[in-house]
């Protein structure tokens, strides 16, 4: 299993406050990592360091074997590497179905008529096909959630960052999301997830990672980092 | 997750297989559509039997047309808000004159290198001002048509502070000239919105429309922003000057605070904030409304502009989204389809 990406002694400040404090972090093709972390730890700039919507101070970041370090944002997408935000940013004046279609057309570089059937293969996966034609902006939060997902997908990405999808899903949206992203993996497709809803990321993750003040609190399969000593403190007081 | 018929059966689809439609008209459309190539065929003859008057007013508002539309691309799209595009209709205004009284070009001919002279400016402008971003890049866009002022205005050539007549229109007659302008601008302004209802509709509408929504989305969605911004600045400055260059075609005399003075900016923004921003109708709208205002109040002197605030004032607060962008949203009326709605082909 080759390396898809890799992180090298990366961190970032802003000010005095050191978010991600050298970390370095290496992801096999096709492993689906999972991370965990209190809020504040440093999780979500991990993902921006990754999608390039904000530059490390030190280190460097490495995808399929080249230096993405100074790569825009855009250029990253169309490299392969797709994400969803933690709080939903919708084109929230355009349709459901137009949002996937920027991603499939310019992430993906595909011509319309390609874009389109992906697109609606993507809205069937993700559940949203019946809401194709409405606008976005007029999506409930959890609707905004799945479009997230699905504009992420639509840029068919080899790299898939998940920014807390499963929070606010019942018992029954949990699973089918599992299902969704297990489906995901199974097309060979690498993943980071960041994600609070525990029990969601262990019916998936191949590997655990948690971090804390940005740095590498715990690493490796997920049982054993699940009853480590000290992820236990940090992350859920005591009880697992 | 539903899998009903139509469903499953689209989901099968593979590309350029056709299981879908997309639907990119609609009634309204097609109806402003037919009211177009009417309009367009009544204001072409109109040279032909109306009143000097009237031809004079109508050159002036498709002057405006093609302005609040450019500045909506810009401002309303592109998230680009600019009280600087003063800066393109003086470059146009000053470039007819350089073509048409230096160098002898036809200046009916010359309004298109008009444009072109303006977009060409816009490039090397761009660098500068598109390091500021939102105050700051709208304050820059204004330091930069002030530069250009006075650079005219000490520029003898031009004719210095007090501007300079369009001398090369001596050689035609005054109906002729008259009827020429008004076909231009005519032409400017059914072009205008053509080009920016094209434009909207291709893919590059798709990520102009995306960065009007979520520039952060828009960057991990794999869209060149800046580019795309760079793109739609040129684009915009192009059509204000062609609007430049007709605008003095009409009033036949130019001078830098004419041309580049800073009260374009508030009559175009509020032309295309009255209308409703981020439409195409809109800010057409706007200009007939404003300009239909101007008209009417013309006489009362400072009160035209107390109305003028009034209006501006109550728009805002009750109406966000501009007059016509309250009726389209009321009345789901999208006179200028640029949508793409999906219809999955159902097999019973």
């Amino acid at each position: 299993m080759g390396e898809i990406l890799s992180l090298e002694r990366v961190s970032k400040s802003y000010g005095a406050l050191k978010v991600t404090d050298g970390i370095s972090l290496a992801l096999g093709e096709g492993e689906m990592l999972g991370i965990l972390g209190p809020n504040g730890a440093g999780k979500t700039t991990l993902f921006n360091l990754i999608s390039g919507d904000v530059r490390p101070d030190e280190g460097r970041v490495m995808f399929r074997g080249q230096d993405i370090t100074a790569l825009p944002p855009h250029r990253r997408c169309r490299h392969g590497i797709g994400r969803s935000y933690q709080i939903p940013h919708p084109f929230s004046g355009m349709t459901v179905f137009e949002n996937l279609l920027v991603g499939a057309i310019y992430g993906e570089g595909m011509a319309e008529q390609a874009a389109e059937s992906l697109c609606i293969e993507v809205l069937e996966k993700t559940g949203l096909l019946k809401k194709s034609n409405q606008l976005a902006g007029s999506l409930t939060l959890l609707d905004r959630k799945r479009l997230e997902l699905a504009r992420a997908l639509a840029t068919r990405p080899r790299l898939l960052l998940l920014d807390e999808i499963a929070g606010g899903l019942t018992e029954h949206e949990a699973k089918e999301l599992v299902r969704l992203i297990q489906e995901i993996k199974a097309q060979g497709v690498s993943m980071i997830w960041i994600e609070h809803v525990v029990h969601a990321l262990l019916a998936v993750a191949d590997r655990l990672l948690v971090i804390n003040f940005g740095t590498k609190l715990a690493e490796g399969a997920p049982q054993a980092v699940m009853n480590d000593p000290e992820v236990k403190r940090v992350y859920m007081g005591i009880e697992v | 997750m539903s899998t009903t018929m139509g469903v499953t059966a689209a989901a099968s689809a593979r590309p350029g297989d056709g299981g879908h439609v997309v639907e990119r008209s609609t009634r309204a459309g097609i109806a402003t559509m037919v009211f177009f190539a009417v309009s367009l065929g009544f204001s072409v003859s109109m040279p032909f039997w109306a009143d000097a008057i009237y031809l004079r007013w109508l050159s002036e508002l498709a002057c405006y047309f093609v302005m609040a539309q450019m500045w909506n691309l810009l401002g309303g799209y592109g998230g680009l808000v600019s009280i600087g595009q003063q800066a393109y209709i003086g470059i146009g205004g000053y470039a007819l004159i350089v073509l048409a009284n230096m160098a002898g070009i036809n200046p009916f001919a010359a309004v298109l290198l008009c444009g072109v002279a303006a977009a060409v400016a816009a490039m090397p402008i761009s660098r500068i001002v598109f390091r500021l971003h939102g105050p700051t890049f709208a304050i820059g866009t204004w330091a930069v048509a002030e530069i250009l002022r006075l650079l005219v205005a000490n520029t003898t050539v031009l004719g210095g502070g007090s501007g300079t007549s369009l001398l090369a229109l001596r050689g035609f007659d005054r109906a002729t000239r008259e009827a020429i302008t008004f076909w231009v601008s005519i032409g400017a302004s059914y072009g205008s919105v053509l080009l920016v209802y094209l434009l909207l509709r291709s893919k590059f509408g798709l990520a102009l429309t995306a960065i009007r929504d979520s520039e952060l989305a828009s960057r991990s969605q794999g869209i060149d922003v800046g580019r795309t911004k760079f793109l739609v600045y040129v684009i915009s400055a192009f059509g204000f000057g062609i609007a430049g260059a007709i605008y003095f075609l009409g009033t036949l005399r130019i001078s830098p605070d004419a041309a580049f003075g800073v009260s374009w900016s508030p009559l175009i923004i509020f032309m295309v904030i009255i209308g409703g921003v981020g439409t195409i109708a809109g800010p057409l709208f706007g200009a007939v409304l404003f300009f239909a205002l101007s008209k009417v109040f013309e006489d009362f002197g400072s009160w035209y502009l107390t109305a003028l605030g009034l209006l501006a004032i109550v728009v805002t607060i009750w109406f966000p989204k501009g007059i016509f962008g309250f009726i389209e949203d009321r009345y789901d009326l999208r006179l200028f389809p640029v949508q793409r709605r999906l219809r999955v082909r159902s097999t019973p």
